[in-house]
């Protein structure tokens, strides 16, 4: 019964420093590696070397630029007191402009900062992005990665760009903020007849909650043939070995069906994905198609029509005369 | 035909923690198992209660079917099986089922030499599901404060259940939970991803070795934590979701009432500020 289950990596193996798989170019890496016991424990021991380049330096010092952006403007908005900084950092935001203000480039103070910041962010994101598919292809691998972020990125430029610039104004687009985002997440979701009746926003959850049922059952089928050797899993697909075939079939034996070592890699790689990309699909069609999900599931008869509890409440944006 | 050209050799007696050899044996793909049996027997119950609830429950629209917990006046005790009892029997029914399910996995990890991860990871949802149905209700008095059963009901339950805490998203816990969920998703795209491109080179290229994956991640992010370590991190990262999803429902009613925006007054009140 107490047999060891390879939680922790108990005995560790200190060979010479790995310096990566020789580079097509004349590109060189930057620091000397370093290897950390504790590191060691969970996973490999050895930090760097990092590969920096003109796309990773340029990607750092822009999204620096919109990180110091976002801070200063939030001390400013605490009369540069750094301890109130720290108090009500994560009450702090750097807003977008004002409705009014449609898709011109605002007052600096009044939400020109804010496109300024998302601009320089946007930037920082799509040179990380460049990088993550120029580092796969110097080292003669698939782009999977590089397209695998792109899922994220789309969710981001939906959020910021695509649904503000459709709706015709920056004041529809996230804050940046930690609690402001929540604040924006949870208006955005009651504006529109509650995000739970959203298809797509149904969609987006069961593919999270299913990346982590698939990572778990990956995660823990993994572990438990490493006795096997099963974590060299670039060898099983390969070459299958005992710890692939046993892998196989717990699923089979269990629910009937398995997965390969290849392919279980796919339906993770898939359900991560499908995770923001359905999630962006819900955020566009939110008051640019739909205007109240609850309203848009009664009429597909997904939803049933509730009694009214309380008195009819007037949607202040309809009134004549409000500019927000 | 149910059985994979290198099955037959493991398909071997012993392993069972119950009944011997008495249900050791296979269904088609399936092995069977005294927890089998039992599965079985649960699922099968379960299901045919969920399907009377649905024939009495006024709809057969698969989004509006809808098995409600009973209502809370009558706290802790049974309900008559129209007014909640078939909620409370279904509920019995899937924690035998469950639990059958996580121990069928034990006894096939044993037929297999396989580490027991996977039945203690499915214990954590189990863990996850009794919270909901069972632990809270039990603390709060009331088998009325679990969930209903139903896609849209439970939808709704999930909703109203957050509003009584006037804004979900300030409970801690639930900000743990969701960070834990993100970023198993971010993991999982990345390891997908590493290994499909390792399997998948470039044009020309022959398959890459786990050398090349390390070289990509240290070349990107100056870290690369190895085909052992990205199971453990994906395993924990999961499961601590799983467990910050829990605790963040069950501190909602026995431990705070209040609305959570509110529970962050400590932190704007300590001493050091003055």
């Amino acid at each position: 019964m107490a047999e060891y289950q390879n939680i922790f990596t108990a005995v560790q193996a200190v060979g010479p420093i790995h310096h990566g798989i020789e580079l097509k170019t004349e590109s060189r890496r930057t620091g000397e590696p370093l290897i950390v016991h504790l590191l060691g424990r969970i996973g490999n021991a050895q930090i760097g070397p990092f590969y920096l380049g003109a796309l990773g330096l340029a990607s750092i010092f822009f999204g620096t630029l919109a990180f110091n952006i976002m801070g200063f403007n939030m001390l400013a908005s605490v009369n540069w007191d750094p301890i109130q900084f720290v108090r009500q950092l994560f009450w702090l935001a750097l807003e977008p402009p004002a409705p009014s203000n449609g898709l011109r480039l605002a007052p600096l103070n009044q939400g020109g900062w804010w496109q300024i910041a998302g601009l320089f962010l946007t930037i920082s994101i799509m040179l990380w992005w460049m990088r993550t598919y120029r580092r796969a292809r110097e080292l003669g691998m698939g782009t999977h990665v590089a397209w695998a972020f792109l899922a994220p990125i789309w969710l981001f430029l939906v959020l910021g760009l695509f649904r503000p610039v459709l709706m015709g104004n920056w004041g529809e687009a996230v804050p940046f903020g930690i609690f402001p985002h929540l604040d924006w997440t949870a208006a955005f979701s009651i504006r529109y007849g509650n995000l739970f009746y959203n298809p797509f926003h149904m969609l987006s959850i069961a593919f999270l909650y299913g990346s982590a049922l698939l990572f778990a059952m990956h995660g823990a089928t993994i572990l438990a043939v490493s006795r096997f050797g099963g974590e060299r899993e670039i060898e099983q697909i390969t070459d299958r070995g005992t710890a692939s075939e046993r892998a196989a079939l717990f699923w089979r034996w269990t629910m009937g069906f398995n997965a390969t070592m290849e392919s279980i890699h796919r339906w993770a790689w898939w359900f991560a994905v499908l995770t923001p990309i359905t999630g962006g699909i819900g955020i566009l069609l939110t008051g640019t198609v739909v205007d109240n999900w609850y309203l848009w599931a009664v009429k597909h008869g997904v939803a049933p029509m509730y009694p009214a509890v309380w008195a009819p409440v007037i949607d202040p944006s309809t009134l004549q005369g409000l500019k927000p | 035909m149910a059985t994979l050209s290198f099955e037959r050799k493991y398909r071997i007696r012993g392993g069972t923690l119950v009944g011997g050899d008495l249900f050791d044996f296979w269904v088609g793909p399936f092995y069977v198992g005294f927890f089998g049996v039992t599965t079985l027997f649960f699922s099968l119950l379960g299901t045919a209660l969920i399907l009377w609830g649905a024939a009495i429950g006024g709809t057969w629209n698969v989004w509006q079917i809808n098995i409600a917990p009973p209502d809370l006046k009558y706290g802790l005790g049974f309900a008559p099986l129209r007014e909640g009892g078939l909620w409370q029997l279904i509920t019995v029914c899937a924690i035998g089922a469950f639990g059958s399910w996580a121990l069928r996995e034990v006894e096939i990890c044993r037929k297999l030499g396989m580490g027991l991860h996977v039945p203690v990871a499915f214990s954590f949802a189990i863990f996850a599901y009794v919270t909901l149905v069972v632990i809270r209700p039990v603390l709060m008095g009331a088998w009325g404060h679990g969930f209903p059963y139903g896609i849209l009901s439970h939808l709704d339950w999930v909703s109203n259940t957050g509003y009584q805490y006037l804004h979900f998203h300030y409970n801690p816990a639930h900000m743990l939970a969701i960070t834990f969920f993100f970023t198993t998703c971010l993991a999982l795209s990345l390891h997908g991803a590493l290994v499909l491109s390792a399997t998948n080179p470039a044009p020309g290229e022959t398959v890459r070795a786990p050398e090349h994956e390390d070289t990509f991640f240290r070349d990107t992010i100056g870290y690369s934590i190895g085909t052992l370590g990205i199971h453990r991190l994906g395993l924990f990262l999961a499961l601590s979701a799983v467990f910050w999803s829990a605790v963040c429902i069950v501190i909602s009613g026995p431990f705070w009432t209040r609305g959570w925006p509110e529970w962050w007054g400590w932190w704007l009140n300590l001493p050091i500020w003055h």
